[in-house]
């Protein structure tokens, strides 16, 4: 008989070890259906018909968070044969609020009494066999870091779910409450199934609105429940909601106290480091050496040495040459090499090229966040990103970004509140990062003469486009719609574990190769093509120049597009969609196009501006900031585009962000541009109007009411607050 | 009574009541803060929000706007 064994527990209590102890390498890890939430599923080592699935760690089983009700829905829908309810010992008290739950749905719960170790070490003692009885629930002891108990706990789960026993809650609420409980129960009568009739009777005291959409009551049944719930809360005083989770603490309290004896200490050394780390002195500078060291080794020296290595040896002087020298050498038509050589193994290349350097920063980042410090870093920030609808953890993914989006993009998994994530996947690339800074430097250098201020005001623009775009998305009704409670567990240092590291970091590598992978793949073989077949004399065919390619024939279609902004010609058009592969390719296209003598890319990375000048004479001041502003905030390269995609992990969400990025470059571009035209004396036009437009409609985006949590406008004055 | 706001760090409060509806009232039960929980005020954030407590043993962090909502003894 196949079992299916549902793993359980609150964040931090040592799931996911524990779940990777369990399966091995047996893992298939995907997203619960329509929700960006990890979805984890594995073979029981040893046992082929026993399959784990690793719910999303949770506090509770309430209806407001995605967690919880992804975890309720497949608890109640998919029915598992057991829970094995993971509980941290050293976090006992708040950890059993959830087991007092996950014991009246009607599935038999078995208890994995995790970091007994610790527990241990404390000096603390807990009567396993009397909080057993307590609970109704068989308990093993484990350590999952030390590898101790997991595979006891889950043959246990597994007994338990072949022996067909059932796990009868032992906890009862007070005299009035099961009263209020009863009388639910018999009004309810068939609506609600027999097996998880006290989850269902629970879940109505509550007036739980997820739970209601599922059964179907009467009218008349509904009201009699409600004149029932009401009645109760006046005689106790408090709402239902409010009457359960008290009266579920309370007994945790009473158990607590019969089988855990603590043997008092003064400070733990967890309590010590904090006591330093986020100190009110030192917690800042801390923080500002931690961050240089991530970005230090991922960004500017092992992780650059990794992607130089990748990009300019690996495939630029060995794969490609070989595989172009092959290919000649037994006589492929050139069309087919070129394919093969510049479209696929350039693609995969560019994919490819980001993955050492996206491991390094993974290590750092799993280890920060499996040491504890990530809770830290939220903990800090906090005051400043909320302001602008981010949270404390969108620091990390800015941080990487302003090196290489695709990392910085991806380091937003550590971010819980879905609402949050999505936000900063969007604004993350808004920070210019190493590829746009050849754009940058060919931009001052060669156009504005080297001025001091070109490079500072990119950053700026790009710190300004993120505040504007939180301020603004907060306040659309599909960033208003899920409240994100600020209520964060500080969980307790622990070293990181190397097998934790290790795995979280190929995980996350692995699913950006795969799912990163066709997307830059299937566009740079499109790029690939339009720029290397065209229209020549009539025929259609291979080209020499880039001139006559169908790119350039799109260029020129979609130049007009530009011409708002100031730079309407196809060559820039061309160089856009270029940046697209990779943001410096903007400046190689234009040493192209513009016939400069020599490697423009390289030329400007030297510092030399003197053979720029073909380029610099077809732009002016303003129409050359221009275009640097909406190709620092337009769509990233492909494969940032196919980073959002992977932790977007939708496809219109990603088309969604791609578009507002592209929209918000194109309507700041054209101010600035149309703006600066009207000071300089041009005159007021069509332009200057369609500027003053877009001027007021950020202005109203802006300053405009919200919508509250319930999807109900805010009055304008606490919008602005809030 | 006073909010949980208003409490200086390192003492020790008792919960009396606690205002508020809907998702973030739940949440911050759920995490352990119910009526008659002691709560020892750990710390304040370096740039003054949010706060750090110690409640049923382990750490837990709130925006003082959400704290505003917690009456204490």
């Amino acid at each position: 008989m196949s079992v299916t064994v549902a793993l359980a527990g609150n964040p931090n209590c040592g799931k996911t070890t524990m779940f990777n102890d369990l399966t091995g390498n047996s893992q298939f890890v995907g997203n619960w259906p329509g929700v960006t939430v990890e979805k984890k599923e594995g073979r029981l080592r040893g046992h082929k018909d026993v399959s784990i699935m690793d719910l999303p760690g949770i506090y509770s089983l309430s209806p407001y968070s995605l967690e919880e009700v992804v975890s309720r829905n497949y608890l109640m829908n998919s029915h598992p044969d057991v829970i094995l309810n993971l509980v941290d010992a050293s976090n006992i008290e708040r950890n059993l609020y959830l087991t007092t739950q996950l014991t009246e749905i009607g599935i038999p719960v078995v208890i994995a009494l995790n970091m007994m170790d610790i527990v241990r070490k404390n000096g603390d003692v807990i009567d396993v066999k009397k909080l057993s009885q307590e609970l109704g629930c068989q308990i093993i002891e484990t350590s999952a870091v030390k590898n101790q108990g997991s595979m006891e706990a889950a043959e246990a789960a597994v007994r338990m779910a072949q022996s067909g026993k059932k796990t009868v809650p032992q906890h009862t609420f007070s005299d009035r409450v099961e009263k209020a409980l009863a009388e639910i129960r018999e009004i309810a009568g068939n609506s609600i199934p027999e097996e998880n009739s006290r989850w269902y009777c629970v879940k109505l005291f509550e007036r739980d609105e997820k739970l209601k959409e599922q059964i179907s009551l009467s009218s008349d049944k509904a009201s009699k429940i409600e004149g029932i719930i009401a009645a109760c809360e006046t005689e106790l005083d408090d709402d239902s909601e409010s009457i359960i989770t008290n009266e579920r603490y309370e007994y945790i309290a009473r158990v607590i106290k019969d089988c855990v004896h603590k043997k008092r200490t003064g400070m733990t050394t967890s309590d010590r480091i904090d006591h330093i780390v986020t100190n009110r002195i030192l917690a800042l500078p801390i923080f500002v050496v931690v961050m240089f060291i991530v970005y230090y080794i991922s960004i500017t020296t092992i992780g650059d040495i990794a992607t130089g290595f990748m990009n300019d040896t690996l495939f630029g002087e060995w794969i490609s040459p070989a595989a172009k020298s092959f290919l000649t050498g037994i006589g492929t038509a050139d069309w087919l090499t070129g394919l093969i050589v510049e479209g696929i193994i350039g693609g995969v290349g560019a994919v490819l090229g980001f993955v050492p350097q996206m491991l390094i920063l993974f290590v750092m980042l799993c280890a920060l966040e499996d040491c504890g410090y990530m809770a830290r870093i939220a903990f800090i920030m906090d005051r400043i990103f909320r302001r602008f609808g981010l949270s404390g953890k969108s620091f990390i993914p800015m941080l990487i970004g302003s090196g290489c989006g695709v990392p910085g993009v991806m380091a937003s998994r550590t971010i819980e509140q879905d609402r949050d994530r999505k936000m900063t996947i969007m604004t993350t690339t808004f920070i210019p990062c190493g590829a746009k800074m050849p754009i940058v430097a060919l931009i001052a250098g060669a156009i504005f003469s080297g001025a001091w201020w070109v490079a500072p005001s990119a950053y700026f623009i790009g710190v300004a486009a993120i505040i504007i775009s939180g301020i603004i998305l907060k306040k659309t009704k599909m960033f208003a719609g899920e409240p994100a409670p600020f209520v964060m567990e500080l969980p307790a240092y622990h070293v990181p574990t190397v097998k934790n590291v290790l795995r979280g970091t190929w995980e996350r590598g692995w699913s950006f190769i795969k799912k990163a992978g066709t997307v830059i793949l299937l566009s740079s073989i499109f790029v690939w093509f339009a720029s290397s077949f065209g229209f020549v004399d009539g025929a259609f065919g291979m080209v020499e120049d880039i001139d006559t390619s169908i790119l350039a024939v799109i260029g020129s279609a979609v130049a007009v597009i530009f011409a708002p902004l100031g730079f309407g010609n196809w060559q820039s058009a061309v160089a856009t969609v270029l940046g697209l592969v990779a943001k410096e390719e903007v400046v190689g296209t234009f040493g192209t196009l513009y016939a400069v003598a020599g490697d423009a890319l390289g030329m400007v990375e030297e510092g030399d501006f003197g053979g720029l000048s073909n380029i610099a004479q077809h732009f002016t001041y303003l129409s050359a900031y221009s275009f640097l502003i909406f190709n620092l905030l337009c769509a990233p390269c492909f494969a940032a585009i196919g980073a959002i995609k992977r932790e977007m992990n939708n496809a219109k969400w990603t088309w969604f962000a791609i578009g507002y990025q592209c929209v918000f470059a194109y309507t700041m571009a054209l101010m600035v541009y149309q703006f600066g035209l009207l000071f300089t004396g041009a005159g007021f036009g069509v332009g200057t109007v369609a500027a003053l437009i877009v001027l007021i409609a950020y202005i109203w985006l802006l300053f405009r009411k919200g919508y509250d949590e319930n999807g109900a406008r805010l009055r304008a004055a606490s919008a602005v607050r809030s | 009574m006073k909010t949980l706001k208003e409490v200086r760090c390192g003492e020790t409060v008792q919960v009396k009541k606690l205002e508020g509806a809907g998702a973030v009232k739940r949440r911050i039960m759920d995490m352990g803060i119910t009526k008659g929980t002691d709560i020892f005020v750990r710390k304040v954030a370096p740039l003054g929000d949010p706060i750090e407590v110690t409640v049923r043993g382990y750490e837990l962090s709130l925006r003082k706007g959400d704290a505003e909502n917690i009456l204490v003894d």
